[in-house]
């Protein structure tokens, strides 16, 4: 039984477009279909970026939380 | 590391790793493919320019010739090495352009008695060779040790492309079951070729063979494209699986590779 209440964390502070999103789906391809992911990022347009090119994967984004001035949590579901 | 590639191989990769149809476990394919180069002349410097880049883990080079002058008109891997083996100037270029791929260089000639044994160190073969002789050996070995080949060759202003899954479809024997007589043909050097030629078709292997390890799309199976430079057209042959075809009809004649059969046309 995989655990559905585990959240992996990728931290992202630092890396810029398009490298978020590589670097979003390398992790997600390490998890199980239905893991959870929060992903950290400083970047702005990446908050746009990542969220939407992850849907277009098929993945559900949970929610996007800025959580400072230049700082944010994208949880993802992988599909 | 992340997904096992390293910071440098995820910024290398970043386009494939991005695409669907590729991504990481895609790029990781790849990395750890083997493909054989047969010749790293007019279409081998293409067909192995692109797969380095792509990150085709080993790349097996074989070629017994040395970098002429002549050859630069469209051999574009081998600047500033005339004189040296190809094969070595070949993996010179690979070495500058991709750290990640390890190159195994063959400096002879392919023929029955070593085609055997390097064709099975490796998970596909592309044909970049400029004479009958090597173009039906390799067509053979691939039909008998059952090893995907992608076949392309050129001539003055147009070239021809197809790509050979041995027994799932037709080979290169299948539409032409014999060589040309010897004399039928200029030979290598006599013909000429558009310099840009080898690499319009050295480029379609490539992707036939990066498409092939990563297993999408629709590969040119029983389709032979004929293209022509002057024209600018791309012609689809069909072609058919030849119940006579000599090496992989019904009743073969070609059941091993005999060094009788392949006659000495000119170098690769
Ligand atoms: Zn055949």
């Amino acid at each position: 039984m995989q655990d559905m209440s585990r959240i992996t964390e990728l931290d992202l502070r630092g890396e810029v477009c398009p490298y978020t999103f590589v670097k979003t789906k390398l992790k997600l391809e390490e998890l199980e279909s239905g893991e959870e992911l929060k992903v950290i990022l400083d970047h702005a347009p990446a908050v746009e970026n990542v969220p939407r090119s992850l849907k277009n994967e098929g993945h559900k984004i949970l929610g996007i939380e800025q959580k400072g001035d230049n700082l944010w949590n994208v949880r993802i579901r992988k599909a | 590391m992340l997904g096992g590639f390293s910071e440098e191989q995820i910024r290398r990769y970043s386009r494939h790793i991005i695409l669907p149809e590729v991504g990481g476990k895609g790029q990781k394919k790849l990395l750890s493919s083997k493909v054989l180069c047969i010749g790293a002349g007019g279409l081998g410097a293409p067909i192995i320019e692109y797969l380095a880049a792509a990150g085709v883990g080993t790349l097996g080079i074989i070629d017994d010739d040395t970098v002429d002058l002549s050859n630069l008109q469209r051999q574009v891997i081998h600047g500033g090495n005339v004189g040296k083996p190809k094969a070595e100037s070949a993996k010179q270029f690979v070495n500058n352009l991709n750290p990640d791929i390890e190159v195994k260089t063959y400096i002879e000639r392919l023929n029955a008695n070593n085609v055997i044994d390097i064709f099975k160190e490796y998970d596909i073969v592309v044909d970049g060779s400029d004479n009958f002789a090597t173009r039906y050996l390799v067509n053979d070995a691939c039909v008998l040790t059952d090893k995907p080949l992608s076949h392309g060759s050129i001539y003055r202003f147009e070239g021809q492309v197809t790509t050979i899954l041995p027994h799932k479809g037709p080979c290169y024997r299948c539409l032409f079951e014999h060589a040309p007589p010897p004399g039928m043909v200029p030979s290598c050097q006599e013909a000429g070729v558009l310099g840009v030629l080898p690499g319009i078709i050295g480029v379609i292997q490539a992707t036939e063979v990066v498409k092939y390890l990563l297993g999408i799309g629709e590969l040119l199976v029983g389709r032979l494209i004929y293209y022509d430079a002057l024209n600018m057209t791309f012609d689809e042959i069909k072609m058919r699986w030849n119940k006579q075809c000599p090496v992989c009809g019904e009743e073969p004649k070609i059941t091993s590779i005999q060094e009788e059969i392949y006659g000495d046309v000119c170098r690769i």
